[in-house]
């Protein structure tokens, strides 16, 4: 057994954090880019621009530098709301933002502008005729949503979010840089204390290979269920 | 650069945070950031052009340990293995006492070396699915006009190829403007360090932040533009009639 210098418990802690910040975050995404990508193909002019300048903005920016922004912003933010409040009409508010909260929150607001791209084009992927012979059967836009576009729609969009996803639990190592104990921060301050590097950073590095490599997996699985019905394509 | 400040510094007297030493703090950040991108990449192309010929070649033990190293770079964060080759190579025993040492005790070298390893990684992929999506029947004119392996990359797979590529190694590009933002927790003064310090020092993360973004998104227009230009000359023959 390695001997982890009484570290061990603490990094299983990081990597379960990891964990769960990723799979929270990607919750979220997933729902701010379906909307976001429905918003991008409604009607609605205003709607669509907000959907634009909302991926726009945020893929042509570090997520780092995003993640800085919403994180010692959203306190100082909050607490200007909080202030004009209490000066207005005297409720004395005050909200502590969990950093927990704040990387579930940033990392799915940076990821939902990729997904809403995916879902975007996959979407338009979707046959026309398919929808109106939904539509023919007397379907509700909800039925033809969820009986039709949907899993046909996922078919194209799974290759895309696929590789989301991995970037996204990749992503989850830069809470380690404002604060969170990750496992990527546990190993970083046991690595400055003890100097051994690579005892702690290999495992670390071990750990997000096994959460990759799993991922591709279910999502091989996943894209086998949606592709039932089409032809296997190279 | 100095004049150019010294000419806008009566536009900037009212405004405490962005003083004309601000602004040359972020134009130093700036500077940075950009050497740092331009040579990790240009290192990694070089890298990244004999390994995806590699990774398609029928030799199965080379083709399967390039896949390894790729495999590795692009599962892990950027981050963890910025960390190991910062710390790694500072921490070996008696290095610090070795001629390689100023070296190393430059956070660059070390920054370099792991963006330089991680680019190269996914521009191999990139390189080696265009490689193999060459359609078959040039492969195979090329050969039946006798032409050796060497030459048909040269003339025939490579010039097609990457073209092709050049898309995705945008794309690439603009991701590693991106992930270099990382390059602050190992002190290097970049872009995002520069920001960091002005938030710290005035406690302002609005105007310390949103212009730093700004520059980003300057840059990674830029770079997206200047990949649709190429695109344009070098695709030509792929273009609709």
């Amino acid at each position: 057994m390695i001997d982890f210098m009484g570290y061990g418990p603490r990094l299983l802690e990081g990597a379960l954090l990891t964990a769960q910040l990723a799979v929270l975050s990607l919750l979220l995404a997933l729902v701010l880019g379906l909307a976001t990508a429905s918003a991008r193909l409604s009607q609605n002019p205003p709607l669509r621009a907000i959907a634009v300048v909302y991926t726009v903005a945020i893929r042509s920016v570090p997520d780092l530098v995003l993640m800085m922004l919403l994180f010692y912003g959203a306190q100082i933010g909050l607490n200007q709301i909080t202030d004009a409040i209490y000066n207005h009409w005297g409720y004395d508010i005050f909200i502590t933002i969990d950093p927990f909260a704040a990387g579930v929150a940033t990392i799915g607001l940076i990821f939902g502008a990729y997904m809403a791209e995916t879902f975007r084009g996959a979407f338009l992927a979707v046959d026309r005729g398919q929808i109106e012979a939904g539509a023919a059967y007397g379907m509700s836009r909800w039925l033809v949503f969820r009986h039709i576009r949907f899993p046909l729609m996922m078919r194209h969009a799974l290759p895309g979010l696929g590789n989301n996803w991995m970037v996204l639990l990749k992503t989850t190592a830069l809470v380690s840089i404002i604060g969170l104990s990750d496992m990527v921060r546990i190993a970083a301050e046991a690595t400055r204390a003890t100097h051994q590097t690579f005892l702690f950073m290999i495992p670390v590095a071990l750990g997000y290979l096994v959460m990759t490599s799993v991922s591709e997996v279910i999502f091989g699985w996943l894209s086998r269920r949606y592709n039932a019905g089409f032809e296997e394509q190279h | 650069m100095q004049e150019l400040l010294q000419s806008i510094a009566p536009w900037l007297a009212d405004n405490a945070i962005f003083t004309p030493q601000t602004l040359a703090q972020y134009w130093e950040g700036f500077v940075n950031t950009v050497q740092l991108v331009f040579i990790s990449l240009v290192l990694g192309l070089i890298l990244a052009l004999p390994l995806s010929i590699g990774r398609a070649s029928r030799l199965k033990p080379l083709s399967l340990a390039i896949w390894v190293y790729t495999w590795v770079f692009r599962g892990t964060p950027l981050l963890v293995q910025l960390y190991i080759a910062y710390y790694g190579l500072a921490f070996i025993p008696g290095i610090q006492q070795s001629i390689v040492w100023p070296l190393i005790r430059d956070p660059l070298y070390p920054a370099l070396l792991a963006f330089m390893l991680n680019t190269a990684a996914y521009t191999t992929e990139i390189f080696y699915g265009a490689i193999k999506a060459t359609p078959r029947g040039e492969v195979e004119a090329a050969r039946a006009y006798g032409m050796s392996s060497l030459m048909a990359y040269r003339r025939i797979i490579l010039p097609s190829a990457l073209r092709r590529a050049l898309p995705a190694y945008g794309n690439e590009v603009i991701f590693m403007l991106h992930a270099s933002a990382i390059a602050s927790v190992v002190t290097i003064t970049d872009l995002t360090g520069v920001a960091y310090n002005v938030y710290a020092r005035f406690y302002a993360p609005f105007s310390a932040f949103i212009f730093v973004a700004l520059c980003y998104m300057v840059l990674s227009f830029a770079i997206q533009g200047a990949f649709k230009l190429l695109e344009k000359r070098m695709l030509v023959h792929l273009q609709p009639a």
